[in-house]
């Protein structure tokens, strides 16, 4: 029988959440690696068994955990994280050159094709690569070194690399996003990239559409329409038909175009979701009250979802990489927020309900579809 | 045999519980029982100090016999307390809440 896995990553630990496939009653379990946060958890497509983590805690630092058996039980692979060569320097908030130091791994992304190869988007911005189930590290250092990033700069909470995604149709195509420096796309498995964000404009910067310093908050894209991303940028809602060559802006009549998530419809490539957000100094839904908002048509036209959610006294902020979308026949959607509440709607986000609603705060949400 | 004393979010990770007890060869140096307890449990590298540079991280500081070591040199001689397993040697996080 069909069912689902959502791994939750919090402020103190991670939790896995499961339910068949009507998705209407739900085991909890966790918290595992207690006390940690975890920015990151996901699953292999290849082999769902195979699940990463990504474990930190300012005491003491990154850990990668790796479960092989569908995040019943996990252990600690390799957490070492060395820049390739002299690392040099990027922007620092005040503009003055700052070095490349590593501090944690923001997202896990496993290869489509091989549970053992998984890419990590690291802070300081950088992207590296293991081939042997995450025991070894290597940087692909031409992201970090295709030639704008010292002029990269962190955004409010750090500067990194929070968006990795793997084009299924062209192998050898992957696209990444940095907060503040923008989007990037290599069409040689990551050996060279170049920036990808013309048509981006961000008041923020002094050159409002320049090459690099877009804070992207993050992308995603349909895996049957690789050629078509959607972005939530810092403000502004982004859709690109050409692999990233321009974008165009979508945000239509949102009531707001800041947020962090954006996510796609399984099985209807033009159907997105975004949460939009007040402003970037108010991390709360307009108003008090927590909507999700769908476009069925790619953007531009947007419509609320409110039922099931709380539409009053309500002031929780949903972080980029706390929204997921299931594959089985009815799709379903699932966010978490930073009060720990992780809503799920087994009906395309025409309704909801809460999984759970008192978990610490919430990072990131991935979903497993299981047959 | 070297006592060593892990915060409880490290000793989640390497999966013990109470003390750690150690065999350490040669002096017995914050070093050198860093060294011991890693190669024991390889899931600490990096957790105390710099997986390369082996400076200690930020927020871990080192105790034993009521003194603070964190500022010794790696390589000074423990106490003879802590050499002969009378004292602990403390790995301790930091008062930093979070």
């Amino acid at each position: 029988m069909s069912g689902v896995r959502v791994l939750v990553g919090t402020r103190k630990g991670a939790f896995v959440l499961t339910a068949d496939g009507k998705r209407d009653r739900w085991a909890v379990s966790g918290p595992h690696f207690s006390g940690w946060e975890i920015y990151h958890m996901k699953g292999s497509p290849a082999d769902p068994d195979r699940i990463y983590a990504s474990q930190c805690s300012g005491w003491s630092g990154q850990v990668i955990q790796r479960s092989d058996d569908g995040g019943s039980t996990f252990a600690p692979v390799g957490n070492q994280f060395s820049y390739d060569g002299t690392p040099g320097t990027h922007q620092w908030y005040d503009g003055t050159p700052h070095p490349w130091e590593f501090e944690r791994v923001w997202h896990l992304e496993p290869a489509r094709d091989d549970p053992d190869t998984v890419y990590a988007g690291v802070e300081d911005a950088g992207l590296f690569k293991s081939a042997d189930g995450g025991k070894s590290w290597q940087e692909l250092p031409g992201l970090r070194g295709h030639g704008t990033g010292s002029a990269w700069q962190p955004g409010a909470g750090g500067m990194c690399l929070h968006t990795i995604i793997l084009d299924p149709a062209t192998p050898a195509r992957m696209f990444a996003a940095i907060s503040a420096a923008g989007a990037f796309r290599s069409d040689d498995a990551g050996q060279t990239w170049r920036a990808v964000n013309r048509g981006l404009r961000s008041e923020g910067i002094p050159d409002p559409d320049a090459e690099v310093g877009h804070c992207v908050h993050r992308i995603a894209m349909h895996p049957s329409r690789p050629d078509v991303l959607y972005m939530q940028k810092h403000w502004d809602v982004m859709r690109t038909d050409n692999a990233g060559e321009t974008w165009r802006e979508i945000s239509g009549n949102l009531p707001t175009d800041f947020g962090f998530p954006i996510d796609v419809h399984a099985h209807e490539p033009e159907t997105i979701y975004v949460v939009p957000i007040t402003s970037d100094s108010e991390h709360f839904p307009p108003n008090g009250q927590l909507r999700v908002y769908r476009s069925r048509t790619g953007g531009d036209e947007w419509e609320p979802l409110a039922n099931g959610l709380p539409q009053q006294n309500c002031y929780v902020n949903v972080l980029r990489d706390a929204m997921a979308v299931d594959s089985l026949d009815e799709c379903g959607i699932y966010f978490g927020t930073t009060g720990g509440q992780v809503y799920a709607s087994a009906d395309a986000g025409d309704s909801w309900a809460p999984i759970v609603r008192d978990l610490p705060a919430v990072l990131s949400v991935e979903v497993q579809t299981l047959s | 045999m070297i006592r060593v004393v892990l915060p409880a979010h490290l000793r989640r990770l390497a999966g013990v519980a109470g003390e750690v007890r150690l065999e350490v060869t040669g002096p017995v140096s914050q070093r050198s029982v860093l060294d011991a307890l890693e190669g024991r449990y390889p899931m600490l590298r990096g957790t105390i100090r710099d997986q390369e540079s082996h400076r200690r991280r930020a927020f871990i500081r080192f105790f034993a016999c009521e003194e603070d070591l964190s500022h010794e040199s790696p390589d000074a001689s423990l106490p003879d307390a802590v050499a002969s397993g009378a004292e602990p040697y403390l790995i301790v996080g930091a008062m930093a809440g979070g």
